[in-house]
């Protein structure tokens, strides 16, 4: 039960992107087309995964024993910019046609504040292991949610007459928060 | 290059914000009121101006090849600074700022601003160049601050000087989107009037 609650809060209420603004560059960015967009949530699926486990090791099996845990942002920061070299390497290797598809998001994965953003949270909160990447795939699903729905909406507006200081960035902003609006119509399901 | 130029640029013509769409994470997520997004601002400006320090002293020392993950490095010691300075000194705005005070080391501005200007230039231009994009990230993040405070609960800086809760949309999450939206726009005419 306490699974559901976590993956319904963290997809619908809490949503990573349009309730608690983390991976906006990548939102606004790369979401003008529904084909980038997957690939993209793809890449972040991956890492989020992989980089919330092992910050979560580190966290508990390192950090905290040594009594160091003001190292965190370092230490999490690091981990996760080697982790997506490592990623990125391995892809390569094992799976050319992943690696293709996915090739260009994964650089900008580093920078996304949503991959750093779910791992200190999954520390902050307290979870165990399972719930922790029970968490984190939960938020990648909700960070595909909204960009892949975005996407959709940017596809539309391409095709809109929009006053010309509007265009592109401006737009794309206004559109972003009725979007929100419309998630906050979830707040209180959970 | 003129250094009175060098330090302006950050406030209008590539205003991070407004202009070059860096670092909007904390931009929206901080901005709830206009204390709040100055606070942000000025941790951010700290970091900038130390980190383009630092990158430009010792940017002939650095192999081109770990250069992303050396800066990185750097940016995320002056964070924790902050951090530890922000929890002993500030706790109530820490603690309003959350996890976006960590979230500093992967702000765009910061690290594009050591990989674009102080890994190429001396140590007076990037540290002149630092304080002026951050003051000018700090003065974006005010004005949206500013106007979602007004729009939201009839307050600015937390003086409250209309009755009751204002239009409550404006401190909630969508509220950031469209306010940022619509400043964009008017940045963009101002900047078409005066091009």
């Amino acid at each position: 039960m306490e699974y559901i609650i976590i993956i319904i809060s963290a997809i619908f209420v809490n949503n990573i992107v349009l309730a608690q603004f983390l991976g906006i560059c990548p939102f606004i960015g790369v979401s003008s087309k529904v084909e980038t967009s997957v690939g993209m949530t793809g890449a972040v699926t991956f890492v989020m995964v992989i980089a919330t486990i092992v910050t979560y090791l580190l966290q508990n099996y390192v950090l905290v024993p040594l009594g160091i845990t003001f190292m965190q942002t370092i230490t999490f920061i690091l981990v996760i910019a080697s982790l997506v070299q490592l990623v990125e390497i391995m892809l390569k290797k094992v799976s050319p046609s992943l690696y293709q598809a996915l090739g260009i998001f994964l650089p900008l994965i580093t920078t996304n504040c949503a991959v750093l953003g779910v791992a200190i949270l999954a520390v902050q909160k307290d979870y165990n292991l399972l719930e922790s990447v029970v968490f984190a795939i939960a938020n990648a699903i909700g960070f595909g949610l909204a960009l892949i729905t975005f996407a959709g909406l940017r596809e539309h507006m391409d095709m809109v007459n929009i006053p010309k200081a509007m265009k592109g960035v401006p737009i794309a902003f206004v559109v972003a928060g009725l979007l929100a609006l419309a998630f906050m119509g979830f707040a209180g399901l959970v | 290059m003129n250094q009175w130029k060098n330090f302006s640029k950050g406030f209008f013509k590539d205003n991070p914000v407004f202009v070059l769409f860096l670092g909007l994470c904390p931009t929206l997520g901080v901005t709830t009121s206009a204390f709040n997004g100055l606070g942000m601002g000025l941790a951010t400006t700290f970091v900038l101006v130390m980190s383009n320090l630092v990158v430009s002293i010792i940017k002939s020392q650095i192999p081109d090849k770990v250069r992303i993950p050396s800066f990185i490095v750097i940016i995320a010691s002056f964070v924790t600074i902050v951090e530890l300075v922000m929890q002993a000194y500030l706790p109530s705005l820490f603690e309003q700022l959350g996890l976006f005070i960590p979230l500093i080391v992967v702000n765009c501005l910061v690290l594009g601003r050591s990989e674009a200007f102080a890994s190429k230039n001396n140590v007076g231009s990037a540290i002149i160049d630092g304080l002026g994009m951050g003051l000018g990230f700090a003065m974006a993040l005010t004005i949206l601050g500013g106007v979602r405070e007004i729009l939201g609960s009839g307050s600015i800086f937390g003086f409250k000087f209309i009755e009751g809760d204002g239009m409550l949309v404006f401190v909630l999450a969508p509220g950031a989107f469209i306010a940022l939206g619509y400043l964009i726009v008017l940045i963009n005419k101002i900047n078409q009037k005066t091009a």
